[in-house]
């Protein structure tokens, strides 16, 4: 076993864990956050992505010995559960917005994939969003109202006036 | 239904935002997975890694001794506590073979992926390890994995403990088959293949099971579409008594067809929690349920149709072979034989005739899948069609026009037997052409092809229908199915005025929660955000049919429509009394009852609630209650249909297929909340042209899945997708008082042939009229490199 500190959502764990330990087992397994789901067994469908110091990256992939004195964010971090609604990040708002989401499997990790987008390009077209969730599947919406949603998120991110997005 | 009043309409037919979603976009979820209970034992299976093996023996006593291992149970040492095998529901002719299907096998595996052991400890890695010192020894069989070897002469059998590979053979002919053909002046003759696919709901499956506490029941959690036929058919399987169990869909992650069924691991669960006296938990791992999760499709189809010299259809021969895989799961036979309403699509013919053949073969079974047999049959309908329009030299438009039912032909008694109630495919196929600009992409087409572009435009047509509305009791009873097809609401009414609508609809992304709030909002007058929906937990929504065959708001919501009517008839009675009115002179609207010509003398459904709720003063022929109860058995199915239009780039020097245009002109009736419609039809378009261009589950000859995980079995990103242009067109239903037909699987239905008939036309002037799905660069490259060798088939043949 092995000792780890990581700071998830802005609360610091500390926890013996065993070094195979799986960083998605550490947050829904050790830690009881279940906000990140699991979808798959090799890095393909992108539902356990979350942000490792400012980066997102599939928690899958990571065990959580590597994640040791990092610092975690995930959907359940995005907004204040106790300030409903009126808390919510302009990506949640906007996957609701624009039905982003169906059985909202994917959408956690679909929200904090395309967080990384923005950060990456404030900006992008259609064309950028779409490769750049290339990693996330998502079964239900057929992408066309993620990408709306991603495409609205960003406008309000970058502080212009809504508008309607047609894609 | 009983006309009460037309109430003022103020949420049905416009977007709401989703109720549903505030959880799921925080992370604030109840998947079964997140389930951690007191004491909870973790569950790992052993599969056999062999398509068709006897197993010798079975040695868990090394697993036993890993830490954390509670427990661990062969095939043989579990063989008591089944009552039964794992249930067919719809066993399709008095004669159909259907193998024992025992949650952990005993001395035969039929497939890869087949259970042979489980092992019980504290943790889930641990019961992950002690799975490899569980000791099997095969004595491996030859394994079936070709439909066509599998009824040849001398194969190998795929059930040693069965005498044949052929499940049933299922025939219905009507009409004069054989004269339709003596008489015809062309006929056209095709072998279609729909491959087999994997669902891959993005939840992977979990089922968490409690034994008795507080109440002397067992509670299980599964990702099940289909909570209340679970509980049910567990409590035959496992000798519970059905009011020992109480069964729970929480949040649940996209089924498609492959939640829809009575899993092996659900059944071992409840054994397992009843042995243990603990609460036990499982979640499969994607590449555990690639083998362990039923697949969809898989069909191989011989099809032939007659034509007049005018063109008119005189007849169509469907023949089919289908792959039932190893075992018979709850509605495996029955999938296939759907397609014997709908080869004939809008078409109107003197006979059809079709045969079905399930086949056994040692493969993970098959099962619904998005469309279930509807999208194979329309499949094979569509692409037959444009082939028969190429061999008689006319534009296939032309060719469908001139057979499919005219609008004012409705409603129309099809060749298979069935009622269109409604329909519009002149006034969809307009639209489709408008927006699409056939004309102009057409005139494309040609300059193209006289230029020698080796980027070549091709143009796909599907003009489907479906059934929907799962479905008339009396029908399913003439097909055998072990069940009705049904659906109950309840609706209770609060003493603060709000509403509570209990639905048995069992829903895992579509939105009921939202779609029944805008309904009953609509009926009772209490506005939308004053009802809760609840479902999906069997000791609240006590009776129901569940969620598949896009039945849920043909079905499910018409139930609340009629409880809710019924609320309505009883608070009419109440505000009678109260007002000292006459139940004629009242009238209602948004939930207020008045006195026709004197408005002010008036009660709204709050204040009755209350009334009622106190009971100082109510009419002496009624209870002191507003809730009401009601099951609604549909009278027909419903009858969606549509026009989709793709165009494709095609790289005849690669094979790469590139979708430049997609249109989606679908008319599903009346809508409820168009937002939630346009995504069903989103998603379903994905998935039909996934089929059509990237999906296939792939076998090698000893029946190993080649494509056993997500790195291997492509599932298409949003990089993949094109942007979908929609509009719809709108004939409501006329057998439901919503006027609804269902949009579930349109999509998926129409899409698979609108793009390989896109991917043909493109390739038609290199003589290619076929190619195999998924139409991948490497299949469509063969198929021009057959075609320039004087095959055109696409090698289906």
């Amino acid at each position: 076993m092995t000792k780890v500190e990581i700071t998830v959502d802005g609360t610091s764990t500390e926890h013996e864990v065993e070094p195979r330990l799986l960083l998605v087992h550490y947050l829904r397994d050790v830690l009881g956050r279940t906000g990140t789901n699991v979808g798959c067994d090799t890095s393909n469908c992108g539902a356990c992505t979350i942000h490792m110091d400012g980066q997102s990256v599939k928690s899958c992939t990571v065990l959580a010995v590597q994640a040791d004195g990092s610092t975690v964010d995930t959907v359940e971090g995005l907004a204040d559960p106790v300030e409903g609604e009126a808390g919510w990040h302009p990506l949640q708002r906007a996957f609701h917005e624009e039905h982003g989401l169906q059985c909202g499997y994917c959408t956690p990790g679909m929200i904090m994939a395309s967080k990384g987008l923005i950060e990456d390009n404030p900006n992008p077209s259609e064309k950028e969003i779409r490769d750049g969730l290339e990693g996330n599947l998502c079964r239900c919406t057929g992408y066309q109202n993620i990408v709306k949603a991603v495409q609205s998120a960003a406008a309000e991110m970058r502080g212009d006036t809504k508008v309607e997005v047609e894609v | 239904m009983t006309a009460i009043d037309t109430p003022s309409t103020k949420n049905v037919g416009i977007t709401r935002l989703r109720k549903e979603d505030a959880h799921l976009i925080t992370g604030q979820t109840n998947w079964t997975d997140n389930l951690q209970l007191t004491g909870m034992l973790h569950v790992a299976l052993v599969r056999s890694p062999m398509a068709h093996a006897k197993v010798t023996s079975v040695d868990v006593s090394a697993a036993l001794d890993q830490p954390g291992v509670v427990a661990a149970f062969t095939g043989a040492d579990l063989a008591d506590n089944w009552a039964a095998g794992l249930p067919c529901a719809w066993p399709v002719t008095p004669d159909m073979v259907s193998p024992t299907h025992l949650p952990i096998a005993t001395d035969e595996v039929r497939y890869v992926g087949d259970a042979v052991a489980v092992v019980v400890a504290q943790s889930k890695y641990q019961a992950a390890d002690a799975v490899e010192f569980v000791e099997v020894e095969y004595e491996p069989l030859p394994a079936v994995v070709n439909m066509e070897a599998a009824i040849a002469d001398g194969s190998p059998l795929a059930d040693t403990t069965l005498e044949t590979n052929k499940s049933f053979t299922w025939q219905k002919i009507d009409g004069e088959i054989d004269d339709a053909f003596d008489g015809a002046a062309h006929i056209t003759t095709r072998r279609f293949v729909n491959q087999r696919l994997i669902p891959t709901a993005i939840e992977p499956r979990s089922v968490v099971c409690s034994p008795p506490r507080e109440h002397a029941e067992y509670t299980m959690w599964s990702t099940t579409q289909v909570p209340h036929i679970l509980r049910l058919m567990l409590a035959l399987t496992c000798g519970v008594p059905e009011q020992e169990l109480r069964v729970i869909a929480p949040d649940v992650g996209g089924g498609f067809g492959s939640k829809l069924n009575v899993y092996a691991e659900e059944a071992l669960l409840l054994v397992l929690a009843r042995k243990l006296r603990k609460p036990v938990k499982w979640t499969e791992t994607r590449s555990e349920g690639y083998q362990a999760t039923c697949h969809g499709r898989d069909q191989v189809q011989d099809l032939s149709i007659a034509f007049n010299e005018d063109h008119t259809i005189r007849g169509l021969k469907v023949e089919l072979l289908a792959d039932m895989g190893a075992y018979l799961q709850l509605v495996t036979p029955g999938v296939p034989i759907l397609g014997a309403f709908m080869f004939n699509s809008i078409y109107k013919m003197d006979a059809l005739s079709f045969t079905c053949h399930g086949i056994f073969t040692n493969k993970t079974p098959t099962d619904a899948y998005r469309g279930a047999g509807r999208p194979e049959a329309t499949y094979g309908i569509e692409r037959l069609i444009d082939e028969a329009a190429n061999e008689l030299g006319v534009e296939p438009f032309e060719l469908r026009e001139k057979n499919w039912i005219k609008h004012e032909e409705f409603p129309y008694t099809t060749i298979a037997g069935i009622e269109y109630d409604s329909g519009n495919y002149e006034a969809a196929t307009a639209r489709a052409k408008e927006l699409f600009d056939y004309d102009g992409l057409r005139a494309e087409q040609v300059e193209r092809r006289a230029s020698g572009d080796p980027v070549q435009l091709g143009i796909g047509i599907s003009t489907f229908t479906e059934m929907c509305g799962l479905a008339p009791s009396r029908v399913l009873g003439s097909l055998s199915y072990g069940a009705g097809g049904w659906e109950h609401a309840s609706v209770r009414m609060l003493p603060s005025g709000k509403a509570e609508v209990v639905t048995g609809t069992s829903p895992h992304g579509q939105g009921h929660v939202t779609s029944w709030s805008q309904i009953a909002s609509d009926a009772l007058g209490v506005p939308y955000e004053d009802i809760e929906v609840r479902h999906g937990d069997t000791a609240i929504a006590h009776k129901g049919m569940d969620t598949y065959g896009s039945r849920s708001l043909v079905v499910g919501g018409y139930a609340v429509q009629v409880a809710c009517d019924k609320v309505i008839a009883k608070a009419r009675k109440v505000a009678a009394h109260l007002l000292e009115a006459a139940e004629d002179d009242l009238e209602f609207d948004g939930g207020t009852f008045s006195v026709k010509g004197s408005p002010d003398v008036s009660t709204t459904i709050q204040d009755i609630s209350l009334a009622v709720f106190a009971a100082h003063d109510y009419p002496e022929d009624m209870e002191p209650s507003l809730d009401s109860d009601a099951t609604v058995d549909p009278e027909n199915f419903s009858y969606p249909h549509g026009t989709h239009l793709c165009a494709t780039e095609v790289d005849t020097e690669t094979g790469e297929v590139t979708i430049r245009k997609y249109v989606a002109v679908d008319d599903i009736g009346k809508v409820i909340n168009p937002q939630i419609v346009e995504g069903q039809i989103h998603g379903g378009l994905a998935q039909g042209i996934a089929q059509a261009l990237w999906e296939e589950a792939v076998y090698d000859e000893q029946g190993n899945l080649k494509t056993g995980s997500l790195l291997d079995y492509y599932v298409p990103s949003a990089a993949d997708m094109p942007h979908f242009d929609l509009d719809r067109t709108e004939t409501p239903a006329t057998t439901n008082p919503l006027g609804v037909k269902g949009v579930g699987e349109a999509g998926t239905i129409a899409s698979t042939p609108a793009v390989i008939n896109a991917v043909v036309d493109a390739l038609r002037p290199m003589g290619v009229n076929d190619v195999l799905m998924p139409a991948s660069p490497s299949n469509v490259w063969n198929a021009i490199q057959a075609a320039s060798a004087g095959n055109t088939d696409g090698g289906a043949a």
